[in-house]
């Protein structure tokens, strides 16, 4: 899609301000049913298209991305704008700089129409439990659109967007993809710079593109990737264009599908993604069956490394520096009296009003599986688990180019239906969760939809690549998106 | 599994504020999460080396060169309280 706006740009059927306006006006239209946006940036974004249009104006050449609008994950920042991440304790926050990304995507030229609503601090899979108030599955408004980037993939699927930035910790781009019926990818952890996204889980979050083709997430994926120094995590990598590697062709390519993970799983759905391992077959990859002995305890192992890391990366939010700041005194029981109860309080009250129950929980077990005499049992046991799965990777890769599995055991489900028991909200994360532990790269892709209730609903098939190889996980997903026939649904 | 006890000292640790009915909810639920991670203490794994960090990258620096960031007043205007300029705070000593 990105390719047609930008011929539609350079061949001036079009100007970068009429398709700014024209997504305006559909958001106008659109929103305040899906509710895909926290923040609108009209002013700011007419003039980056207004730029755009005076260079195609002077004969300049443009970008693939130039005048091409798009919308932004609210835990990312742009300077000037708001960003909450989607929590109360962010309420008032105006990023005082550019992530990393976003330099990159200014440089492109890329327009931004604004932030878009997501779990507060992108703890969830559902936006649920955004501080806003829910998105909903354009699809199907009685159903969540997935999380935590569920903004970000409603945006893309209901064209409020063309392309949109999300961040993925545990599957928070490729399952609310799953969910909407749009391409979302994780990078390999280290690809994508993280300087300037609110971090939740430093081992685990990268940033990566949601959009309507393969084709645009290589595009979007070529202009955010890279080397940065402001990320010590961020992989010595050169810009790549990885649409150069969309040839079309499979034919050779060894796919894995992981025993025993299927099982479980409702018949529309296996057959959904036996349709998809089917295509792969005609188009000449090779399937073959490979063993991950140990990913059925990725969960545990996300639920004990994640809430340490967040746990930590919470405790900026004190009231303190930025933000939201408690400015009454309630009692609360502590088991000690600190010397200077005034100052604690800032911090107690501050934490307590701002953070939404899941940020809450989470901290908590963070705190509590950090804590002396429990590090060595939890935290230290579940790095070590994490090993393990990562050898079985490395064997799995040994013999297969690609691990294909579904993306979410279920399509999307309805509001309040997964969220009297976190658990249960935890489980969605089964296929995408392994994706992040061992660093992968993963791409979601819509596959055959489901039938629900009579209703046909979007349902996302996953491949996972090797360590930075996102060249192959994207071939494979352009082959397939091609040779289906899938086109997005205007 | 986990005590009132233990989810008041956490939140005293995590600086959380939370009441009584608070502290039962989050005994309740971090318990239960806790129950199905039980399940990690039966893997083996002995000799195994744990994974603090996915790509294995070490010591990367660069170098200590001094810059000025150039919206000081993008962060001065964050302060929830400010007086002349400075973040206003409740006193520490």
């Amino acid at each position: 899609m990105i390719r047609e706006l930008h011929n539609k740009l350079i061949n001036h059927e079009i100007t970068a301000v009429q398709l700014t306006e024209e997504y305006f006006a559909r958001i106008e239209n659109l929103d305040k049913d899906i509710f895909a946006y926290l923040t609108l940036m009209e002013k700011s974004a007419l003039e980056q298209a207004r730029k755009v249009d005076a260079k195609i104006a002077a004969g300049e050449e443009i970008g693939m991305l130039e005048g091409i609008p798009g919308a932004i994950k609210d835990n990312i920042c742009i300077k000037g704008v708001r960003a909450t991440a989607s929590s109360k304790i962010l309420d008032n926050y105006i990023a005082p700089y550019d992530a990393t990304v976003i330099k990159n995507l200014k440089e492109a030229g890329a327009v931004f129409l604004g932030k878009a609503n997501m779990d507060e601090f992108a703890m969830g899979s559902s936006t649920e439990k955004s501080g806003y108030g829910p998105t909903k599955n354009p699809h199907d408004l009685s159903r969540v659109p997935g999380g935590s980037s569920g903004g970000s993939a409603a945006a893309v699927a209901s064209n409020e967007a063309v392309w949109a930035l999300g961040t993925d910790t545990g599957g928070s781009i490729r399952q609310p993809a799953s969910f909407c019926g749009v391409v979302g990818l994780k990078p390999t952890y280290g690809r994508v710079s993280r300087s300037g996204a609110i971090a939740m889980a430093s081992s685990l979050d990268q940033i990566g593109p949601i959009t309507k083709t393969v084709e645009d997430a290589a595009i979007v994926l070529s202009i955010i990737s890279g080397r940065d120094n402001l990320d010590a995590t961020s992989a010595k990598s050169f810009a790549k264009d990885y649409t150069e590697y969309l040839t079309g062709e499979v034919a050779g390519l060894k796919i894995g599908i992981v025993k025993g993970y299927l099982d479980n799983l409702s018949v529309e759905v296996k057959n959904s993604f036996e349709k998809v391992v089917e295509k792969y077959r005609e188009l000449g990859a090779e399937i073959k069956e490979v063993e991950l002995p140990n990913a059925k305890y990725s969960l545990p192992v996300y639920y004990i490394i994640m809430p340490c890391e967040v746990s930590s990366n919470l405790a900026r939010f004190d009231g303190i520096k930025y933000g939201m700041r408690a400015l009454d005194y309630k009692d609360t029981e502590l088991d000690f009296i600190p010397e200077d109860r005034n100052l604690i309080e800032t911090y107690l009250d501050t934490r307590r009003y701002g953070f939404g129950p899941e940020p809450k929980r989470r901290i908590m077990l963070g705190t509590y599986a950090l804590s002396s005499g429990y590090y060595e049992a939890y935290y230290l046991r579940a790095q070590k688990v994490r090993t393990l799965i990562k050898q079985d990777f490395e064997k799995a890769f040994s013999e297969v180019d690609l691990i294909l599995t579904p993306t979410t055991p279920t399509p999307a489900f309805k509001f309040g239906e997964k969220t009297k028991d976190p658990i249960q909200m935890y489980l969605e994360d089964v296929f995408t969760i392994t994706a992040n532990i061992v660093g992968v790269p993963a791409i979601s892709v819509p596959g055959p939809e489901v039938e629900v209730d009579g209703k046909k609903l979007p349902q996302g098939f996953q491949l996972m690549g090797k360590w930075f190889d996102e060249e192959n996980i994207l071939r494979a997903a352009h082959a397939y998106e091609i040779s289906s026939g899938a086109t997005p649904v205007k | 599994m986990i005590t009132k006890e233990e989810v008041r000292h956490i939140a005293g640790l995590a600086r959380i504020g939370v009441d009584e009915k608070e502290v039962e909810k989050f005994a309740a639920d971090l318990s239960a999460v806790l129950d199905w991670i039980e399940e990690l203490k039966e893997v083996d794994v002995t000799g195994v080396e744990p994974t603090a960090h996915i790509t294995g990258m070490e010591n990367i620096t660069k170098g200590d060169i001094e810059k000025d960031f150039s919206n000081k007043e993008g962060i001065v205007k964050l302060f929830p309280e400010s007086k002349d300029g400075y973040d206003k705070v409740k006193s520490i000593l």
